[in-house]
């Protein structure tokens, strides 16, 4: 028999990929294509669905072609996908009724402060994990609901279809309308307990059940493709956090792993029970295998890390490209003082504080460029630290290794302060596209192209490992500073009365 | 003020020439087309290419333009820049190779490790990024001495006249000779990638091939590291499936850095 690879297809936001992997969890082929970003309106962001249903079929074949690889040697097609984003399409035409609306789309502020209510955010928290958010796909749908022509009486009559991307591309690909548990888990529609629909939310939020894909696992045979790799399975969904966790093999209680771009998504698997945070943390799902008990876990996300350095690239000019910044860093010995809380748009988890905006603190005559870039990539730390410290509180578990991926894992520095600050160890792992390969795992586990979870792991190997040198009286006092700092950016925002 | 100097004027006037030409120039047409005598000419041009400036093709004997002269005025890159470019490629060739890989660049006389991907085993291994390795005694430093008119050994770069060179020894089997060296700095340039066999440590091995930026200028090599039972043949060779992975790797950094690939 020819050799067999498994086929990751990453539905992400500004582009869409293939991955083929082999066995041994390498890389053997990329291509990617990516498709526009729509904005009708301030805070509006919009996909157009049919694009991105082309660009898959481009990058799939062109993915096989460019290492002449045929369709029949791929053992399955894995799904990973950008969270969220929320689509409705005629269920006999296959034609979308409007543009996917987008995670970050804030169109649905109104609705969401509506739903709150008296009882704000929280108010479904218990039920599905999530505060209310304008992230979310729920209210996407009502918005769909209460905005397009006609939806909601062609919703009512049950001739529509929701779907987050996986769901869409599924539904292209195989003609089922299922999702996974990570992706609905991401609607604010799932009770976190039972993996269904939860009817009291449906209810409150004004939609329909029939629109509603049936929740299946993350990693099974959710039927054959038709079309270029006709006869082939689909056999895994997850989204792209979800997926990164998969793919970094966190499979145990405890294991953390930290994707580093734009911003940061750190998510720490919790086991088969939901954990409830009580610092800010999202509970969301790990994964689920098959027939085998959910994995549930903690996400805590920080909105900027990686642009805080492209901040200081494009709006300070104090480097000419993002890596400089390690260079400028290593200039001096230390931040000379200089702290910098980039609360550019407020501080997410464990603060949650909407008003806060970025300082830098403790500026003196002595402070250079190289302190502050010093500053700039301890912040990416302190705030890691934060969420991490939350993450052990919620999970009664310590810390002991922080997996990385991202863009800014090739930074040396960072990772090495990262390691001072969590006292802890930080590995990088050697295929660094481990979304992908998450879904790629997720795929091959379902129709036995790998055999179980142990072969997974011994298929990871760290590329590179970092452990502290941080005394810990210093570490003690930075953290001390670096709070401080934090306490400076809170309630910077004031509000007029009655807003 | 004082007077204009004449050499330097010709010397400016030979490199505007050779600048025009692309397949270089033999000395017959650098004498005619500036009206030097020919051993002016070859004056200049010998001074030109001592310091990097001016190549001579080793087979048509024709002058060009040398990578001095290309990086000339230009930024240099930024080692961080080039392992967040190279990130993706050396885990690649981790992988494949099953060794330990290192991205090395020029610093003063030496090879400075700028990235370094562990090798995929389970056994306990240290990052040695920002190590320092002599040039003569590694792969990656005959890669680069091979393409960098500006990479030169300790030991040549310290010594004022053409008195022979002893280079430091590191194990029986480190190069010593200048013209050693050279022959095999010769072969390199001819294949396009290099190997060490335990020069620099007893049971190792290293193979490495050069990374080129959007000029066609050796900015860095690429390299793989380990046991001699690994990465030598029976026959005394180098693994050539090996060798294929490493210039893979060094290939797709340079297309990545913007080589246009012929
Ligand atoms: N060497 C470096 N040091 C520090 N920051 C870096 C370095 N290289 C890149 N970055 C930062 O990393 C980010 C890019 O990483 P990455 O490509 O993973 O981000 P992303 O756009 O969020 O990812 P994706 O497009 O896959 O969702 C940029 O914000 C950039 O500033």
């Amino acid at each position: 028999m020819s050799q067999q690879y498994v086929a990751a297809i990453d539905q992400g936001t500004t582009s869409s990929r293939c991955i083929l992997f082999d066995r041994d969890g390498r890389i053997v082929s990329v291509d990617q294509r990516e498709h526009r970003q729509i904005f009708p309106k301030p805070g509006w962001v919009e996909h157009d669905a049919q694009e991105i249903w082309t660009n898959v079929e481009a990058v799939v074949q062109e993915s096989l072609q460019k290492s002449d690889i045929t369709p029949d040697q791929i053992a399955a097609i894995g799904i990973t996908n950008q969270r969220e984003t929320t689509l409705l399409w005629d269920k006999e035409t296959g034609k979308p009724v409007y543009n996917a609306i987008v995670w970050q789309d804030t169109r649905t502020d109104d609705i969401v402060r509506e739903l709150g209510a008296e009882e704000g955010q929280d108010r479904f928290r218990a039920r599905c994990g999530l505060p209310l958010a304008t992230y979310f796909s729920g209210p996407k749908i009502r918005w769909l609901l209460d905005n397009v022509d006609g939806v909601r009486e062609r919703a009512e009559r049950g001739e529509l279809l929701f779907g987050t991307m996986d769901t869409w591309l599924i539904w292209k690909l195989t003609g089922r309308h299922v999702t996974d548990v990570t992706n609905a888990s991401r609607t604010m529609l799932m009770n976190l307990a039972t993996l269904d629909w939860d009817t009291e939310i449906l209810e409150a939020m004004g939609i329909p059940a029939s629109l509603l894909p049936e929740i299946r696992s993350s990693s099974e045979v959710y039927g054959e493709s038709t079309g270029y790799l006709a006869g082939t399975p689909v056999a895994s969904a997850l989204g792209d956090q979800h997926a990164a966790l998969f793919g970094q093999t966190c499979f145990d209680p405890g294991d953390v792993k930290g994707t580093y771009g734009t911003g940061t998504f750190l998510v720490m698997n919790t086991g088969t029970e939901p954990v409830t945070s009580n610092n800010g943390l999202l509970t969301t799902l790990g994964y689920k295998i098959g027939d085998a008990p959910a994995v549930y876990a903690l996400e805590g996300s920080i909105a900027v890390t990686g642009s805080l350095v492209q901040w200081l690239r494009d709006n300070l000019g104090l480097i000419s490209t993002a890596p400089e910044i390690e260079t400028l860093a290593r200039t001096v010995e230390d931040n000379g003082g200089c702290y910098i809380v980039p609360a550019f748009s407020g501080l997410f988890a464990p603060h949650w504080d909407s008003d806060a905006r970025g300082v830098i603190a403790g500026l003196t005559g002595y402070v250079t460029k190289g302190h502050i870039a010093r500053a700039v990539l301890e912040a990416s730390a302190w705030q890691t630290r934060e969420v991490v410290d939350a993450m052990n509180a919620d999970s009664q578990i310590d810390l002991t290794t922080l997996k990385v991926d991202g863009g800014m894992t090739a930074d040396n520095l960072l990772m090495q302060i990262l390691s001072d600050v969590l006292d802890a160890e930080v590995v990088r792992p050697m295929v660094a596209e481990t979304t992908c390969l998450g879904a790629a795992y997720a795929a091959g586990l379902a129709v036995g192209y790998w055999p179980d979870i142990e072969t997974l792991r011994a298929n990871w190997h760290k590329a590179a490992e970092w452990n502290p040198k941080m005394e810990p009286e210093v570490r003690r006092r930075e953290y001390h500073n670096w709070k401080k700092a934090v306490r400076r950016t809170l309630d910077w925002v004031e509000r007029e009365d009655g807003e | 003020m004082p007077g204009r100097i004449q050499s330097i004027e010709r010397a400016a006037a030979i490199l505007r020439l050779l600048a025009s030409g692309a397949r270089g120039l033999s000395l017959a047409e650098v004498s005619r087309s500036l009206e030097l005598p020919k051993g002016t000419a070859l004056g200049i041009l010998r001074t030109l290419q001592h310091v990097g400036f001016v190549e001579q093709d080793p087979e048509s004997g024709r002058y060009r333009l040398g990578g001095g002269m290309l990086s000339l005025g230009t930024r240099y890159l930024d080692g961080n820049e080039l392992r967040t470019r190279a990130l993706n490629w050396a885990d690649t060739l981790a992988s494949r190779s099953g060794e330990s890989v290192r991205i090395g660049t020029l610093h003063k006389h030496q090879v400075l490790v700028v990235h370094h991907v562990f090798r995929p085993d389970s056994s306990r291994q240290t990052l040695d990024v920002g190590t320092l390795l002599p040039l003569h005694a590694t792969a990656l430093g005959k890669a680069l001495m091979a393409f960098d008119p500006l990479a030169v050994p300790e030991e040549v770069a310290s010594v004022e006249t053409d008195s022979p060179v002893e280079l430091t020894s590191f194990t029986r089997h480190t190069v010593a000779t200048m013209a050693a060296l050279e022959e095999q700095l010769t072969g390199i340039r001819d294949s396009g990638w290099g190997w060490e066999a335990e020069e620099l440590v007893d049971g190792e091995v290293s193979i490495a091939a050069p990374i080129r930026d959007r000029r066609g200028v050796t900015v860095g090599a690429i390299g793989v590291r380990g046991a001699v039972e690994r990465l030598r043949g029976d026959d005394g060779k180098p693994d050539m499936e090996q060798v294929s992975y490493v210039r893979d790797a060094a290939r797709a950094i340079s297309r990545e850095l913007g080589v246009t690939p012929y």
